[in-house]
């Protein structure tokens, strides 16, 4: 999509265009509660959050100038009022699931060593996937997996492949809406995208 | 470079963020490995799944709501 288009879009949602709200709903709905879970862990209170993120941008929009994509502008009202309900929630209950071992920020290898002979090439290599039906690799059997799979990732690593590889924003528009630099978005991106990948040649296999 | 060298270099080679010098040698390296093609066809095909999540579909009550909301806020605007 060309900046032309998107610009029209927010023309026809700024004129209370209901079917081009209604396609932003269906195109991003998902994806933001996936991310809203990431920070309250509970579905109710992740469900709030998305609502409000939704009001907040309703209200914000006659404001909002497009100088950055529309879809970058939904997801930073929806990291901000996510990490706000986290703190007002963390008062009350303690979140002992964000206190765990976090390695997203490590540069440690991401693949297991014993795969690797000791001239660092491939001793047990990755078996290609061309022979496995397209129809099998995506699957719903297999993205329950990858849903799975995300869903155990530390939070770190979860907000960054949900805005970029299941929300699909570029990637400086994912450490833009983080607040965090392209670089650690990159090593994070790298850590889960592995995890993922690890997982899917354990089912595939 | 080497097999293990190089697989922790596949994100930063999908998000266009190596040096000139560093995706040459990359790729010099993939074109002559087999295990490192199909771990670079693997993480985009991984991408490719993780695609598809988005495309769930929205509860029908949520929906509605949003879509009330959305008159309301045309409505007073």
């Amino acid at each position: 999509m060309g900046e032309a288009s998107f610009d029209s879009e927010l023309e026809a949602l700024k004129a209370g265009d209901e079917a081009a709200f209604q396609s932003l709903i269906q195109r991003y709905h998902s994806s933001m509660f996936r991310l809203a879970m990431t920070y309250v862990g509970d579905r109710g209170v992740a469900e709030d959050v998305v609502q409000e993120a939704w009001l907040t941008c309703l209200r914000s929009l006659d404001r909002f100038e497009g100088r950055s994509s529309l879809k970058t502008w939904l997801f930073g009202i929806l990291v901000n009022v996510a990490r706000a309900r986290r703190r007002k929630e963390s008062r009350i209950l303690p979140f002992s699931s964000f206190w765990r071992r976090d390695d997203s920020d490590s540069r440690r290898p991401t693949v297991d060593r014993s795969r690797f002979g000791s001239d660092g090439m491939w001793s047990d290599g990755p078996q290609s996937w061309d022979n496995i039906p397209e129809a099998k690799v995506l699957g719903d059997e297999t993205l329950q997996h990858v849903r799975s799979a995300i869903d155990a990732l530390p939070q770190k690593q979860r907000e960054v492949i949900l805005l970029r590889d299941v929300a699909g924003l570029e990637a400086t528009e994912v450490s833009s809406v983080l607040g965090i630099s392209p670089a650690n978005e990159r090593v994070r991106l790298h850590r889960a995208r592995s995890a993922v990948r690890q997982m899917l040649e354990e089912y595939l296999s | 470079m080497t097999c293990r060298q190089v697989v922790e270099l596949m994100t930063d080679y999908l998000e266009g963020a190596l040096s000139a010098v560093d995706r040459a040698r990359f790729e010099q390296h993939i074109a002559g490995c087999d295990g490192c093609t199909a771990y670079l066809a693997q993480l985009r095909m991984a991408r490719k799944v993780m695609g598809k999540l988005a495309d769930e579909p929205v509860p029908a009550a949520v929906e509605r709501d949003l879509l009330e909301a959305f008159r309301t806020w045309r409505s007073a605007g």
